[in-house]
Formats: C-alpha cells, structure tokens, sequence
C-alpha cells in the first residue's frame, strides 16, 4: 500500500519541519504545559466539585490540559500549518508528486496525532506525580486510549476542515482561536464548570466536541464515570470534519 | 478519441479552451511537443500561458480539447504519469527550517528511480549551499532549489512556467546553462516565457501566444517568416552632402532622418549605393544591415493579435 507508505514519509518529514520551527514547537508542543503550570499555581490550592466527588483543582487541570494539549497539537496546529503551507504553495507542489493528496494528508493528521499522544503523556505524567491525578489502568485504560484516538484524530480533521474557510495564512489564527478559545473556557477545560453550570453553557458542551472529549479524560485523570456517548459525539464531529474537508479543501492559495 | 499521438510525442495539446466565467483564457489551441525537444511557450502576460502549462501539469481542468502528456490525461492525476515529469511553477515554496539535502532528500523518495541527491544539487550549482536552511537563499537560489526538486525523480518531460522571472542578468545565464544540460541529457522541456531572448536561446521549437491563441509556431531562426523576410538596408547621409545621382532603391524616409531600403538579396541595392558613395566620397553617418529579429517579429506579430481584439 504504497499511499500509507508516502503517508508516513511525510509524517516523518513534517516532524522534522515541525521541531525546527520555534514557532510551531512552543506554540504547539510548550503552550499547553505552561498553561497547566500557571492554572495550577494559580487556582490549585482551592477545591472544586467535579462528577467524581469533590477534589483540589490542580487535579481538575490534568485532564483539562490534557484535552487543551490534543486540541493545540491537532485541531490548532494543522489549521494553521496546513493553511500556511497552502499559501506558500508547499500543498500545491504536492500534487504535482506522485503521492496522492489524500497521503499528504494523512501524514500530517498521524504526527500531529503523535504530538498530541505524547503531550497528553507528559501532561498525565505531571498529574500522577505531582497534582494526585490517577492513571487509568485496565478497561478504564482501554477507554482512555480509544477516546485519545478517536478525540486526536477528529480534531485533526476539524482543523483540517477549518482551512477550507480561513482565506489567508494571516487570518488563520485569528479564526483558530475565535473558533476554539470560547469553547475552551464553556467546556470545563479552563474553568472548572462546578456541578450547576447555566443551561446555555450546557446546551453549548452538549452540541460541541469539546467537553465531550473533557469528559472522557476526567473518566480518565479523575476516575469520573466514562460514557461511549462522549466518544461518539466526538467521532461524529470528526466525520462531518472529514466530510467537509473531503468536499471543500483547497491545494492552492485563493487569489 | 478520433487521434492518438505517436510515441515520438511528449505531449499533445488539441483545440484546447479554457474559460473562467465568461472569460476566455486560452481559445483553442493546438500543438505538439516531441520527446527530447525543448518547447517554449511564448507570450505576454495575461496571454494564457500558465493556464496552458497548469492544464498540462493537471492543476487545472480544461473546459474542452484533448491533452494527452506522455500518454497519460493530466486532469485523472495518474500517479504513473506524475512519476515521470517534474514541475517548476511560479510560485511554490519549501519548508523554510530544512535544509536543501533535506528538501530533496524529501521530494526524491517519493519517486520511484530517482536521481542522487548529490548529483541533483550540483546539476543547479548549490552544491555549496546543500547544508543551509532554506531561509538562508536568495532568491534566485531558491528558484534553483525548484529546479532541483524539479528533477529528484529523474522526469523525463519537464515543466518550466517562467524560470527566470526576476533573476538578474548573470543568474538567468546560470539558468539557461541548466536547461541547456537538460536538454543534453535528453530530456523534454516545456518552456513558457515572457523573454525573446529566452527562447531563443533554449527553445528548438517556439509558439507564440497572444490572447489565448497560438498566433506563430516555428523555430526560432523561421518563426513568423524571419528566414525569408526582406532584409533591411537603413543608412543617413551626412547634412550638406549633395545627394544627387543617389541612385533610385526604392527607399523610403523614416521618421529619425534615415533611409531604409528592403530588399530579399541586399547585395545588389547596397553594392549600388557603396559604389555611389565611393565615388563620390561620401560617408554615410549611419548604415545598417538587419534581418527582422525574434523580438520584432514577436512585437509584430502579438501587437496584431492585440488589435485585432480591440
């Protein structure tokens, strides 16, 4: 199968690119532990209610960065890579190759995955030794490996489907963050939610994927009760992102 | 399909249009580029020819005619046929924090025979430069890195969309030079340009383009009737010269002072007015003998396309 073979050549090369940029490496791999180590010295000495009981919220912040970690290293970082990559005509000097767009693609989504796994890896390293986050071990283990899977992959193809909208490597983080940073702070990612929030913040993290995949790394980080619903939310959002992505994603920069 | 090109055939273009719109860009073009030959593609800007090249290349689709690039139609993105060319476009850049082994070292391996990474980055002289950051080239260097990508996978047909855009003097030199080894190492090169010069250099066969049509197609030495057009005899005479007796050539007076006589064999008419000149002692201030050059041709013949659109 030789487009996964030119998929993980890419995915090797864009590694390569990725830890010589300073830019794309603090932003994407340093941002999301320094945002764990300034909320935690921030708000973790006080105690927050969660669905699993009552705990200090540095605690809250290890699965919290862990789903903030998956979403820069995928959704945040591909929407911008790609979208620069377009304009400076990388994407269509692909296509004149022989490798199928669809391998380019796929080699960018697999190390923006591998980004996202070994972050959720230090951030959850973090949390078992220093913040009194557990480990998941067992069917709790399994769980937490098909929802990183799942989260990392679909929030990848969201970023991916989010190029077909930003019209300039300019504008891209500009609509990145207006797109996510809201979502971060009303899914129980930046902000513990306590166990009452309002009910538009709920209709919110029920419509969108971002606090179900939240809910998936507390079961995770926190021991609270894991749901296939979460994950499934999650995988329909990446679907439609595919979907998108597949119909309108564009090689060339727009003149 | 009612035809199909011969083996000897690179690349085959018949009644090809492309509209954007109501916009027309290229009106039904139609020729053929032989293996081994090196084609240009010549026009002003806004003519059609990276519209041309890019439906070759199979980045765009063409609204109607036949292409057909080494037996292949480039708008199905058969990977078969992508192995086999290489593209330098205008515009395309690199990952700017990798290296130029790097970059090539990325581009060749997804070729199936490609060329060594050593011998390709010497081919474009940035052997010196293999282990620099791409941000660190210039920019005629860095076009020469697209030249290098270009032929990592050992193309047999390649793809010029205006190589030497924006280089200065001595770069374009350097740049000729490689396409003309390309073409010693007996590869197709399709060739669009803006500069006379540079197809005349490097081109065995020139199309001119203007408005979306194939106005002249010839190679460089017979393109729009040059081999057989009148040869121009232009001279002045000094002020004060008593031009009496100047024998009667059938000149004209032109617009600076001059004369100019047009002939198909200038030998006669100018061995005339030498010898009339001998003998009188006259010295000309100015005399010329010229065959029409690409550029005239060139600037005759899309000036007519212009008008006669206008």
């Amino acid at each position: 199968m030789s487009g996964i073979r030119f998929a993980l050549r890419q995915a090797v090369y864009t590694n390569k690119a990725f830890w010589r940029n300073p830019a794309s490496a603090f932003f994407t791999f340093a941002f999301p532990l320094m945002f764990l180590v300034i909320f935690t010295t921030l708000f973790g000495n006080s105690d927050t209610p969660t669905a699993a009981g009552t705990i200090k919220t540095s605690t809250f912040y290890i699965p919290g960065m862990a789903t903030f970690a998956v979403i820069s290293a995928c959704y945040t970082n591909i929407a911008i890579s790609v979208a620069y990559a377009r304009d400076e005509g990388i994407l269509k000097r692909t296509r004149g190759t022989p490798m199928p767009g669809w391998s380019y693609l796929l080699g960018r989504v697999l190390h923006a995955m591998v980004i996202a796994v070994v972050l959720v890896v230090i951030v959850g390293a973090f949390g078992k030794f220093i913040y009194d986050a557990q480990l998941p071990t067992g069917t709790p283990l399994v769980q937490f490996l098909i929802a990183l899977v799942v989260g990392s992959g679909a929030f990848a193809a969201l970023g991916l489907a989010l190029t077909c909208v930003i019209p300039n490597a300019d504008a891209s983080p500009a609509i990145v963050n207006a797109s996510i940073l809201p979502l971060l702070f009303l899914s129980d990612v930046f902000i513990p939610l306590g166990r009452d929030p309002a009910a538009w913040v709920n209709a919110i993290g029920v419509i969108f994927p971002v606090r179900h995949f939240a809910n998936a790394m507390q079961a995770a980080f926190l021991g609270a009760p894991f749901s296939w619903s979460d994950v499934l939310v999650v995988a329909l959002w990446g679907i439609g992102g595919l979907l998108v992505a597949a119909r309108y994603f564009r090689w060339e920069p727009r003149h | 399909m009612s035809w199909v090109p011969t083996s000897e055939t690179a690349l085959a273009v018949r009644d090809l249009h492309k509209s954007y719109g109501t916009f027309e860009a290229v009106r039904g073009i139609s020729f053929d580029v032989n293996r081994g030959e090196v084609f240009a593609l010549l026009g002003p800007n806004g003519a059609g020819k990276t519209t041309t090249v890019e439906i070759l290349e199979g980045f765009r689709v063409r609204s109607r005619g036949t292409v057909v690039v080494l037996g292949h139609d480039p708008q199905k993105h058969d990977a078969q046929m992508k192995q086999r060319i290489g593209i330098v476009l205008q515009s395309t850049g690199v990952d700017p924090f990798l290296t130029v082994r790097e970059t090539i070292e990325f581009y060749r391996g997804l070729y199936p025979a490609p060329r060594e990474t050593d011998e390709v980055i010497g081919l474009v002289g940035l052997s010196e430069k293999r282990d620099q950051k791409v941000t660190k080239l210039s920019g005629g260097q860095k076009r020469r890195l697209d030249v290098a990508i270009a032929l990592a996978g050992d193309p047999e047909l390649l793809f010029l969309d205006e190589p030497t855009t924006g280089f200065d003097p001595s770069a374009r030199r350097h740049a000729w030079e490689i396409i003309k080894n390309l073409a010693t190492l007996g590869k197709t090169v399709f060739l669009t340009t803006h500069f006379m010069d540079e197809a005349q250099y490097l081109a065995d066969r020139v199309a001119i383009i203007a408005r979306g049509e194939i106005v002249a197609e010839g190679t460089p030495d017979t393109l729009g009737g040059r081999d057989t057009a009148k040869t121009r005899i232009r001279f002045r005479l000094p002020a004060g010269v008593d031009a009496t007796g100047l024998p009667d050539l059938g000149q004209r007076a032109t617009p600076d002072g001059t004369s100019v006589v047009e002939a198909s064999d200038p030998a006669p008419p100018l061995h005339e007015l030498t010898r009339w000149a001998v003998d009188r002692g006259v010295r000309f201030e100015v005399l010329e003998v010229s065959r029409p050059t690409l550029e005239d041709v060139y600037l005759e013949i899309t000036g007519d396309a212009l008008e006669a659109k206008s």
